[in-house]
């Protein structure tokens, strides 16, 4: 009896922070596809604010995209490779030089934006270009593909593996090619995955380093929320959902699949 | 190509990067934080000035009681999925995990549609008492937007933990003859420590550096973020500006680093 009333509790309670996470998603989903939110959904259910967003938003969304990906190709450039040569170098100084990557985690986004500005506002063409965000974008997601591609290394001992290859005569880049990027590929993926992930949902840095002429989702989410009806605000939130969630799910995935390897 | 060259080819790209647009201007960051009108004193005001030290008090205040609410709920909710098995379990664990990816502003807007002038808080207690309650603005809207962003990534680090947990030592615990009170506090909260540790760290540091979500909400609460924030933007003191980010970013990254020479393990902070 004692036993049950415990359970039942602690159902309720986790129910309960379910519901503070979950509701106001529905909530605001809801809000995007009805008529008039003060008045319901018997006003009627549309698409016309979904269709609004679209129009006032779509150059930001694309933009999101295209920062995004090109954050991704720079991430994976400089960050693949360096996490091969940390981990095969390994020691004092690729333990320094994990950490200084590191940082900017741990230092929040308005701080990393401001020494942007304050370092490359004075460059006119750079500092109106997407550019700008590209390059604060790379620096706060990089040590989640360099950690990412990092942690497979130390789960499959690479060393070996390349060293085999080496004894056979294989050069530095044809080791790299044929033997570590392959072996990597799950790091590589966790890893693109929250990359493309954070670029898409970074704001922190975002409005800071944005120009009227370069704006990504986020920002456009924080214009919508405070100038638009609930409405238009709540369809724009749903156009970020259908674009964060499948992202989630396919990261859940890949890590149950990690998980059962 | 000798493999030594190779490698320093394979960090080139990473190092360019980081010198150029981290390093270089993280220490310009911290030169201007200096260079207003009081020098140096611009970092010593941060604690003097009255009105900076109630700010960074209030800040440290709210991600304090962030992170001990959000430890709390994980710990409660996270012992119970992980140690229940129940149809709509995974469920369940997916609703309580995928707000992870929303930016703050985003749970900012969230916290609107629950507690703001048009939210179900305030149409419910309207029914109920017949009295409207919004606090989606106030110091309490930051507080729950907070909890938000943080119940997600700190309940995966605990039931992650809480799985590791050796059982036998609560059954043992239990055949000597302690309480079920007892086992929960002398066998399995101390062996979660670690996890509360990196996780509790985590929480704390995101809290303190959150911008999108004061900024979504807080018109006129004042934290950190939004006081750097005004100081750049509307005062255009960039002296101020700088040295209280730095000071942030200080307080951030010691926290984080404190955590992680506590716990052993490697901690780093999201979002």
């Amino acid at each position: 009896m004692r036993s049950r009333l415990i359970f039942a509790g602690q159902l309720g309670f986790t129910l309960l922070v379910a519901a503070f996470l979950v509701v106001p998603a529905v909530l605001s989903m809801v809000a995007g596809v009805t008529v008039n939110y003060f008045r319901g959904v018997q006003s009627g259910l549309t698409l016309q604010w979904v269709v609004q967003v679209w129009e006032l938003y779509a150059p930001t969304i694309a933009l999101s995209f295209v920062v995004a990906l090109a954050t991704l190709a720079v991430t994976l450039v400089a960050g693949v490779p360096a996490a091969y040569a940390l981990h095969v170098r390994g020691g004092r100084v690729a333990r320094a030089v994990e950490e200084i990557i590191t940082l900017p985690l741990a230092i929040p986004g308005l701080a990393i934006a401001l020494a942007l500005l304050l370092t490359y506002g004075g460059f006119g063409g750079f500092r109106r270009s997407w550019l700008f965000i590209l390059v604060g974008h790379v620096i706060f997601t990089l040590p989640f593909m360099v950690r990412s591609v990092m942690a497979v290394f130390a789960s499959i001992d690479i060393r070996t593996l390349d060293e085999g290859a080496a004894s056979l005569g294989a050069s530095p880049l044809r080791r790299f090619r044929d033997v570590i990027v392959p072996n990597a590929k799950p790091g590589i993926l966790a890893g693109a995955l929250m990359v493309v992930t954070l670029s898409l949902g970074e704001f922190n840095l975002t409005w800071m380093l944005h120009t009227p002429l370069t704006k990504t989702l986020p920002v456009g989410l924080a214009d919508a929320y405070a100038s638009m009806r609930l409405e238009v605000a709540s369809a724009y939130t749903l156009i970020f959902f259908v674009m964060i969630v499948p992202l989630l799910v396919a990261m859940q995935m890949l890590g149950d699949k990690g998980q059962q390897a | 190509m000798s493999q030594s060259n190779f490698l320093r080819l394979c960090l080139a790209p990473l190092l360019i990067l980081t010198v150029a647009f981290f390093l270089l201007p993280m220490a310009r960051l911290i030169v201007t934080g200096a260079a207003g009108p009081q020098g140096l004193g611009g970092y010593v005001a941060i604690v003097t000035e009255p009105r900076y030290r109630a700010t960074l008090i209030n800040t440290v205040v709210l991600a304090a009681a962030t992170t001990l609410v959000s430890l709390a709920v994980a710990t409660v909710a996270g012992m119970f999925l992980q140690r229940h098995r129940f149809p709509g379990r995974s469920v369940l664990i997916a609703m309580l995990t995928f707000p992870l990816a929303f930016p703050g502003v985003v749970v900012g807007f969230m916290i609107i549609l629950l507690a703001g002038r048009q939210g179900l808080i305030g149409d419910i207690t309207r029914l109920v008492a017949g009295e409207k309650v919004v606090f989606a603005y106030s110091i309490w809207g930051l507080f729950f937007g907070y909890l938000y962003f943080s119940v997600p990534r700190v309940i995966l680090t605990i039931m992650a933990a809480i799985q590791k947990l050796d059982r036998g030592l609560e059954e043992a615990a239990r055949s000597l003859g302690a309480s079920p009170f007892a086992v929960q506090r002398d066998v399995v909260l101390p062996a979660l420590k670690p996890a509360f540790v990196a996780s509790g760290a985590i929480a704390f540091a995101t809290a303190m550096g959150a911008f999108g979500t004061a900024f979504t909400l807080a018109t006129n609460i004042d934290v950190l973020p939004m006081l750097i924030y005004t100081e750049f933007t509307l005062a255009a003191n960039l002296a101020t500006a700088a040295s209280l980010s730095v000071s942030l970013g200080l307080i951030a990254w010691a926290i984080l680093a404190l955590a992680r020479s506590m716990s052993g393990g490697t901690v780093a902070a999201a979002g």
